[in-house]
């Protein structure tokens, strides 16, 4: 077997693209992509610098458009935001068998890629649901909609189109924690923004920066909350599989200091 | 508006609207064209969830508890002793704007007693909407109670704003009815479900010609029956539901186990339990109608007149069946993979995209997520090993219910060791 090639690049959805454009054009045989923050296995690699250019991943993206579904698009976008280890080497076999005109075998869920990135794309798909669902506006006293999350997989990408035609009238941002950026919308179009006021140990805006109403909504809220449960059905199983304990920390509902 | 006392208005108003197990908020589409507040797509978004599993998608609310009816299975009826209160209309419309501008609702479901008569009620129902609409050019969801005995005009106008509009039927049969709410007429109810179906059909007959004509109840009306109060069988129960369904084009009927709340000598206990199996049974049984092909005569007849508790429905047919099986995977058509235990819809289109490929063994289809557990004593597939005792249903229901973890096991235990 020839010897692997390992593509390193830096993380980016054009920077994986930019990989598989350089696979084309050198006509590597036995790639491997890796992401350059991620520790390598081996001891001995050959090791190849992919680096990002917009015009590349560009011609890569729309030669896939052309072949795909907007669902198998969606789907391999989703995957890599998995950020699930090595997830690139599936992705690209899945993008060979389009470029090799086999798209007919795209629906073959007897192929453990082809199943792997429909299921994986269903489980970023579903924190992307979650995110939709569980993100909780703090008004500020600058009249700006903040939310704080951490997702698990990188899903601010995908939510962005769902917030900004629900939430067209106000300023908001919601701002991952965990991948230290966020997403700002300013009632025109939505920017990546990173903010110094969020750091590991401080999570969620402060009380004295909250709009004068504020916490008295909160509060109604949480009475809102506790007064629609009904106690003779309690079912903390269900609640618990529903509601994972690890998203409580962002709702308001759930908080201990109401 | 003074914080305290609208606090204590919305513990007791959602407190009393929370029996009203409805949550959906999907099915209407509005766009947010005007740069406006709110979208629905159509998917429908649960915000949080209730300590006992339920969807919070919506502000539940009734605009008031004050009520001149004494239907016995309610709270809020007449002669219970409570603490009452009422809303104004704006403070709803602020409560929902701030609370949808946070991202903790989809949108509002607004119910009511009946104060004065059902016009002057449902009068003030439509106001809410109709100012969230036009004043703060809201776009979620509005969920309306259609009041039993509203004029038509009121019916009228109440769906150019609401996205669904719902008259809970309550007591699945006539009779029942009459014992629980005496007061209150059958027609009443039929009233509104009558007009809100004839609406719709005239707003879809008119879209296609006129292309402004406004929406109508986008996303349909739905009911809702309490079971468990009245001694009614699994098999009444569904076949109202399927009038309700075919009769005026319900997009949902939802079942809610009783909930004793009141001493009544008509009424069971107060210290009944609450039948949550017994309901998701019928929740299952209701998917079965609508989405699998299932009819209701198959489920029911009239030596089976309820559901098994101890079993899925599904499983309960194929027992009864088993002439139908084994079904070869590689072969049957669509309508029969439905049938099969422990193979949903979405494995069955997986099925069928993934055998054009290949001859499907029993390792595609664990990778595909079908529950074999269940599934493998009804099927054949690209193997020779299967399942080929003959088992008598009784003998295979034990086999089955002993490898499934059931969520629900302590309710059956005691009826299981009757069988081993
Ligand atoms: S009319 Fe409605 S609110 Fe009034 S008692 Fe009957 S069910 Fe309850």
């Amino acid at each position: 077997m020839e010897q692997q090639t390992t593509l390193l690049y830096d993380g980016s959805f054009d920077g994986f693209l930019c990989c598989i454009y350089m696979i084309y054009d050198e006509k590597i045989k036995n790639p491997f992509i890796r992401r350059e923050s991620e520790k390598s296995q081996q001891l001995f690699e050959n090791i190849e610098y992919v680096t990002t250019e917009k015009q590349k991943s560009k011609r890569v993206w729309q030669g896939f458009i052309l072949k795909t579904t907007r669902k198998q698009q969606l789907d391999i976008f989703k995957t890599f935001l998995s950020e699930i280890k090595g997830v690139e080497n599936t992705l690209f076999k899945y993008i060979q068998t389009v470029f090799n005109d086999n798209t007919k075998y795209l629906t073959d869920y007897g192929n453990k890629d082809i199943l792997k990135i429909s299921q994986v794309a269903k489980m970023v798909g579903r924190e992307k649901h979650r995110m939709e669902a569980f993100v909780r506006f703090v008004l500020t006293k600058d009249n700006i909609y903040i939310a704080t999350v951490t997702p698990d997989f990188n899903v601010l990408p995908l939510i962005i189109p769902h917030f900004k035609d629900r939430y067209a009238d106000q300023k908001w941002v919601i701002y991952d924690v965990k991948r230290n950026y966020g997403i700002f919308y300013d009632l025109k179009t939505v920017e990546t923004i990173t903010m110094d006021y969020f750091s590991k140990l401080n999570h969620s805006i402060s009380k004295e920066a909250y709009a004068d109403k504020e916490n008295s909504f909160q509060e109604l809220w949480y009475t809102y909350y506790k007064n629609v449960n009904i106690t003779s059905r309690k079912n903390k199983k269900l609640h618990h599989q529903h509601l994972p304990k690890r998203y409580w920390k962002y709702l308001t509902e759930k908080r201990k200091d109401l | 508006m003074s914080f305290e006392r609208i606090r204590e208005k919305l513990s007791i108003l959602a407190d009393a609207a929370k029996y009203d197990v409805s949550c959906a908020s999907s099915g209407g589409k509005r766009k947010n064209s005007s740069k406006g507040l709110g979208n629905n797509t159509g998917m429908g978004i649960c915000h949080s969830y209730t300590e006992d599993g339920r969807c919070v998608s919506l502000l539940k609310i009734l605009l008031t508890n004050h009520c001149i009816y004494d239907c016995a299975y309610c709270v809020t009826r007449k002669s219970n002793d409570i603490k009452r209160a009422a809303f104004k209309i704006q403070e709803v419309v602020d409560l929902t704007i701030n609370f949808y501008r946070r991202n903790y609702i989809e949108g509002l479901f607004l119910s009511s007693g009946i104060f004065k008569n059902a016009d002057f009620t449902m009068e003030r129902l439509v106001a809410v909407a109709k100012k969230l609409r036009l004043e703060e050019n809201f776009n979620g969801y509005i969920h309306l109670k259609s009041i039993p005995g509203a004029s038509d005009e009121l019916m009228r106008e109440a769906g150019l704003y609401a996205d669904r509009l719902s008259v809970n039927i309550e007591i699945p049969t006539v009779s029942g009815l009459q014992l629980l709410a005496p007061d209150k007429k059958h027609e009443d109810f039929i009233k509104p479900m009558e007009k809100v179906k004839n609406e719709i059909i005239q707003y879809k007959a008119e879209k296609k010609i006129i292309k402004s004509t406004p929406r109508y109840a986008p996303a349909g009306q739905s009911t809702q029956m309490i079971i468990g109060a009245t001694g009614e069988s699994d098999q009444e129960i569904m076949y109202s539901a399927t009038y309700y369904y075919k009769k005026f084009n319900m997009r949902r009927v939802y079942y809610s186990g009783y909930i004793p709340v009141l001493e009544d000598n008509r009424l069971p206990a107060i210290e009944t339990e609450v039948p949550i199996l017994r309901e998701n049974r019928l929740y299952q049984t209701d998917w079965l109608l609508r989405f699998y092909g299932f009819s209701v005569n198959e489920i029911f007849n009239k030596d089976h007149k309820n559901l098994d508790l101890d079993i899925d429905p599904k499983l309960g047919w194929a027992l009864r069946n088993l002439h139908e099986f084994p079904i070869d995977i590689n072969t049957a058509d669509k309508r029969m993979l439905a049938r099969i235990p422990g193979i949903g819809m979405q494995s069955v289109s997986k099925i069928l995209q993934a055998r054009r490929f290949r001859k499907l063994d029993w390792s595609h289809l664990k990778a595909i997520g079908i529950a074999l557990n269940r599934a493998q004593y009804f099927i054949v597939c690209n193997s020779k090993d299967f399942y080929k005792k003959e088992l008598s249903p009784i003998t295979l229901k034990n086999i089955i219910i002993k490898s499934t973890h059931s969520k629900y096991k302590k309710h059956f235990s005691q009826q299981l060791s009757l069988f081993t």
